[in-house]
């Protein structure tokens, strides 16, 4: 029994020059693998057998076992993350969320300008999130391995990495820029724009045999 | 509080409080090679560290009551929960010990301190494994380190900008950053390797001898340069 590292939802070169080929080498195949090797090692000894990824982070939640919560939470962030790129020009927003970005931030300058913000202002590993609370957009972001499982009431909706592996390869030091180049051109807005209306936390859940 | 990697230019300084200088790298930044490239000694000196200097200063700038020493900068803003300051004092302390902690011929440990490795891990190699596993083991960005608690040894990692200097009674005699801008130009994502090659060609044994000395009362442990008056 084991969980799977899913696949990378586009070529490993498609979002060149906004992220190379060689970051996703590392970023998936090496960091993102890691997390899933790590959390099947424990299947046994912390009786994770039959459940979900999901259920298996909120037990760590409930157990208190911060490694578990934390190997297991970026299986989930990774994913999520991966597919919520496309692409540059190859998606685009609903009306329906074009017009909660209006509503919220004035247009998508204003959306991509607010998360990086968050991005750049988290101090240490973490991730920037776009979360869906009630009716309105909301920006936040959440630290080392945390995932938006763990926030009330809201659904998550796109997430940037700002760990320093996201972006060391291709943008050395300067989150601001990677932050900013990749939000504003190779967000994949059809998922953002289903996960408005689905059960976008089941997107990067999957079953421990599967 | 603001990221070391903002890149905005932060407003000039007109500071009523102290201003902390960025400490030179007591090596050139090729000394390293090839455990470090010159690469990333002059991002890591010169982004990463001179932003924490940097925007320290600029918290500090309207604190003309700001105590004088880096180290009790750090400690009061610790004892406030002032996250912010903290960060970024912690930051820029936590670094310019991290190049002292670095030379390009590594040695052994001298008399007394190789005396208190023996007693405490065994020796020298055995240590390195506990600081490599405790490195390896430790979520996310932070810091390991050697320290004597009074005149006994430990390894510990503190996350983020955590500093041992917080504790009372503590002194640092070595300390590896193992936030991923470290060692990701030169080692990719393997810290464990990175923490190897670190320990068996560059930690500095005089550096951490002295600072031993000083733990048992013999000289003063290290200390970051005083600030510029207001
Ligand atoms: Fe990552
Ligand atoms: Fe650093």
């Amino acid at each position: 029994m084991a969980f799977s590292l899913p696949p990378l939802p586009f070529d490993r070169a498609a979002l060149e020059p906004v992220l190379s080929a060689e970051s996703f080498d590392y970023h998936h195949g090496k960091h993102h693998k890691a997390y899933v090797d790590k959390v099947n090692g424990w299947i046994e000894e912390k009786g994770l057998e039959g459940k979900s990824l999901v259920e298996v982070i909120r037990l760590a939640k409930d157990r208190n076992d911060r490694a578990l919560a934390n190997q297991a939470g970026q299986i989930w962030n990774h994913d999520f993350f991966w597919q919520g790129l496309a692409p540059e020009g190859s998606t685009r927003p609903s009306d329906k969320l074009a017009r909660l970005i209006e509503a919220s931030f004035g247009g998508q300058d204003g959306l991509v300008e607010k998360m990086a913000e968050a991005a750049v202002g988290h101090f240490g590993s973490g991730w920037a999130w776009l979360v869906l609370a009630g009716d309105a957009l909301k920006v936040t972001s959440l630290h080392d391995g945390d995932t938006p499982l763990s926030l009330e009431n809201v659904k998550p909706l796109l997430t940037l990495d700002v760990w320093e592996h996201a972006y060391y390869i291709d943008y050395r030091n300067e989150r601001p820029r990677f932050a900013k180049t990749v939000l504003g051109k190779v967000v994949n807005w059809d998922f953002v724009s289903q996960n408005i209306e689905q059960d976008s936390i089941a997107k990067a859940d999957q079953l421990v045999d599967a | 509080m603001a990221d070391q990697s903002l890149s905005a230019t932060l407003p000039p300084l007109a500071a009523a409080g102290p201003v902390f200088g960025l400490p030179p790298l007591p090596y050139g930044a090729g000394d390293l090679k090839p455990v470090l490239s010159a690469e990333t000694l002059q991002i890591h000196h010169g982004k990463h560290h001179a932003r924490y200097v940097e925007t320290l200063n600029h918290l500090l700038s309207d604190r003309p009551d700001a105590p004088r020493t880096l180290e009790a900068v750090v400690r009061a803003a610790q004892a406030d929960g002032e996250r912010g300051l903290f960060n970024n004092a912690a930051q820029a302390w936590n670094h310019a010990f991290f190049w002292e902690s670095m030379r390009s011929k590594t040695s052994r440990p001298g008399g007394l301190l190789a005396g208190a490795i023996a007693s405490a891990f065994g020796d020298v190699d055995a240590l390195g494994r506990r600081f490599i596993a405790e490195g390896t083991g430790h979520f996310g960005s932070g810091w390991v380190w050697l320290v004597a608690r009074g005149d006994a040894l430990d390894v510990i990692s503190t996350h983020d900008a955590g500093s041992p200097i917080v504790e009372e009674g503590v002194t640092p005699l070595l300390s590896c950053d193992i936030w991923e801008h470290a060692y990701y130009i030169d080692h990719r994502q393997d810290r464990a390797g990175w923490l190897t090659i670190w320990w068996s060609m560059l930690a500095n044994w005089h550096f951490a001898d002295r600072q031993y000395g000083a733990a048992l009362g013999h000289g003063e442990p290290w200390r970051y340069p005083a600030p510029r008056a207001a």
